[in-house]
């Protein structure tokens, strides 16, 4: 038997049940050490499976064009050899050939969990402009100018100090 | 500082003890994240990952969280240094094999450790004695929340936390916990169990030794998905699965002292004749057999042991813990001699199995 990472004879014979299904997969002792085969508990053959279904897809992306990340020019043979990406852009860079597999592999495909603060208080302002310019445009069209004139410092307050209004 | 002055030593960290520790060793939560704009360790060039860990090693040390600990490059680290934090949980083989370019900070009461550059710039951990899966999470999501105010992590709009696997993506998080369950093994339900486990989306391995040969009976229960569900879904699902696991294993001792009752004095004597008299004994056996005694000490049967003096015992007869304790470097066979010399020692008040009349 050939191990699945290089065309090596495999040594190391692997068996782990995710989701229900067995999964079976062969290493040679170099790709097992490399992957840390020797270690149960750091071991996840998840991530491995993942590592080689996923440089197909990339592979299969790809379709002739090199595609490469621009930002660390990490390429689907990086893949191929690591199993993990470059870095945070090639996110976008292979977004599509990432798609399908992130859906297989996840709950989902839309983060439910913490956000930076940093982040959450600039989603927070701008989803808290949008709502009072929405009713500025309201207050203008049934022609009560005193509210418009209340929500249009209310505005100005907000871009002049973004920090203090979203502050708690 | 030497980390020898700053670890506790191996009675003080048995004696740290928590909720159904008869069964649950540890309770874990495990956080990634990364630099935003610079590459994964895995691809980063040498002088990248050292600039990332200096960065990051700063910005760790100077946390609230974090006073009193021990920060230190993974280049001043010993082979033995590192392999006794593997046997303590504090990191994992992969980044016990790096070098210079990473490094590992510890709090002060080491229940929270940070891994610099292993596979993502950081793994932050927090683990406590027995089942304390939410107080992990609390405490690793302060320690992230301050840091964020000093690092700018990778973030995506839609696939939250940007991690080098795509396994990790979104929360980055892993909540395991580690069980000791004899009982479902010897009552031959473990298998049932994992697959029941396994159904509902978590992992379970055993923590040494390949396959169902799990060692000393211990099993780790994980997570798989890190995206669409929250952190706080993730721990409550994974706590109520884990309080179904404590039930059973307690059925399964249970019934194994009202329907074999023989049997299970059996194995829980034979371990300890072992334990007190072998001459000769390598870790795998004497990880089997603690954990027999473990059981028996649960269940009543050695008055004057406690979980605790066992727990120890198992952490420092594993190899790097016991080359430590004897100073110097020994061969295998040798190892098992000093293993065997230490367990008598530690054995000889201990009477045999007392059992009720
Ligand atoms: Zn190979
Ligand atoms: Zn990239």
């Amino acid at each position: 038997m050939k191990c699945c990472q290089c065309d090596k004879e495999a040594t190391v014979h692997l068996t782990e049940i995710i989701e229900g299904q067995m999964k079976k997969i062969d290493l040679c002792e170099e790709c097992a050490k490399e992957k840390g085969v020797t270690d149960p508990a750091g071991f996840g053959l998840a991530d491995l499976l993942l590592g080689l279904g996923a440089s197909q897809q990339i592979e299969d992306a790809a379709a002739g064009g090199q595609l490469s990340c621009g930002a660390c020019g990490f390429t689907h043979t990086d893949f191929k050899k690591a199993g993990r990406l470059g870095c945070p852009d090639c996110y976008e860079t292979f977004s599509e050939a990432l798609e399908g597999m992130i859906k297989q592999m996840h709950k989902g495909t839309q983060h439910h969990g913490k956000v930076p603060r940093a982040l959450r208080k600039a989603k927070d302002l701008s989803k808290q402009r949008t709502s009072l310019q929405e009713r500025l445009t309201r207050a203008v069209g049934e022609e009560n100018y005193e509210l418009a004139a209340q929500l249009r410092d209310q505005i100005k307050g907000l871009d002049a100090h973004p920090t203090e209004e979203a502050a708690d | 500082m030497n980390l020898y002055d700053f670890l506790s030593t191996t009675q003080e960290m048995a004696e740290n003890r928590g909720p159904h520790d008869h069964v649950v060793l540890s309770s874990r939560v495990r956080l990634a994240r990364n630099l935003k704009g610079h590459p994964f360790p895995g691809r980063a060039k040498k002088s990248d990952r050292v600039e990332a860990c200096e960065l990051i090693s700063a910005q760790v040390a100077g946390l609230a969280s974090m006073r009193g600990g021990y920060v230190e490059s993974m280049s001043s680290l010993q082979a033995l240094d590192k392999q006794l934090l593997v046997e303590r949980h504090y990191i994992s083989r992969e980044h016990a094999a790096k070098s210079a370019g990473s490094g590992l900070a510890l709090s002060k009461d080491e229940s929270v450790s940070i891994m610099i550059n292993e596979e993502d710039h950081l793994r932050m951990q927090s683990i406590l004695p027995g089942l304390q899966l939410k107080q992990v999470w609390q405490k690793i999501d302060r320690v992230d929340t301050n840091l964020e105010a000093r690092l700018q992590f990778a973030f995506h709009d839609r696939l939250g936390y940007l991690t080098a696997c795509p396994t990790n993506l979104g929360t980055g998080i892993r909540v395991s916990a580690m069980l000791h369950l004899p009982g479902l093994v010897l009552q031959e339900q473990i298998n049932q169990i994992i697959q029941a486990v396994t159904k509902l989306g978590h992992a379970v391995r055993g923590l040494y030794g390949e396959g169902t040969e799990a060692l000393g009976h211990i099993f780790q229960v994980s997570n798989q998905m890190t995206l669409g569900e929250s952190e706080t879904d993730i721990v409550e699902r994974i706590s109520k699965v884990l309080l179904q696991i404590i039930e059973h294993e307690e059925n399964a001792r249970q019934t194994l002292l009202k329907n074999k009752t023989t049997e299970l004095h059996n194995y829980v004597g034979r371990a300890f004749g072992v334990l007190a008299h072998a001459r000769i004994i390598n870790s795998k056996e004497t990880m089997n057999q603690i954990s027999l005694m473990r059981m028996g000490t649960s269940m009543g049967m050695f008055p004057t042991l406690t979980l605790a003096a066992l727990d120890e015992l198992f952490l420092i007869s594993q190899p790097a813990h016991l080359q430590h304790l004897l100073g110097a470097k020994h061969a295998g066979e040798e190892r098992d001699v000093h293993r065997a010399n230490l367990l008598r020692e530690r054995l000889a008040g201990v009477k045999g199995l007392q059992l009720p009349k």
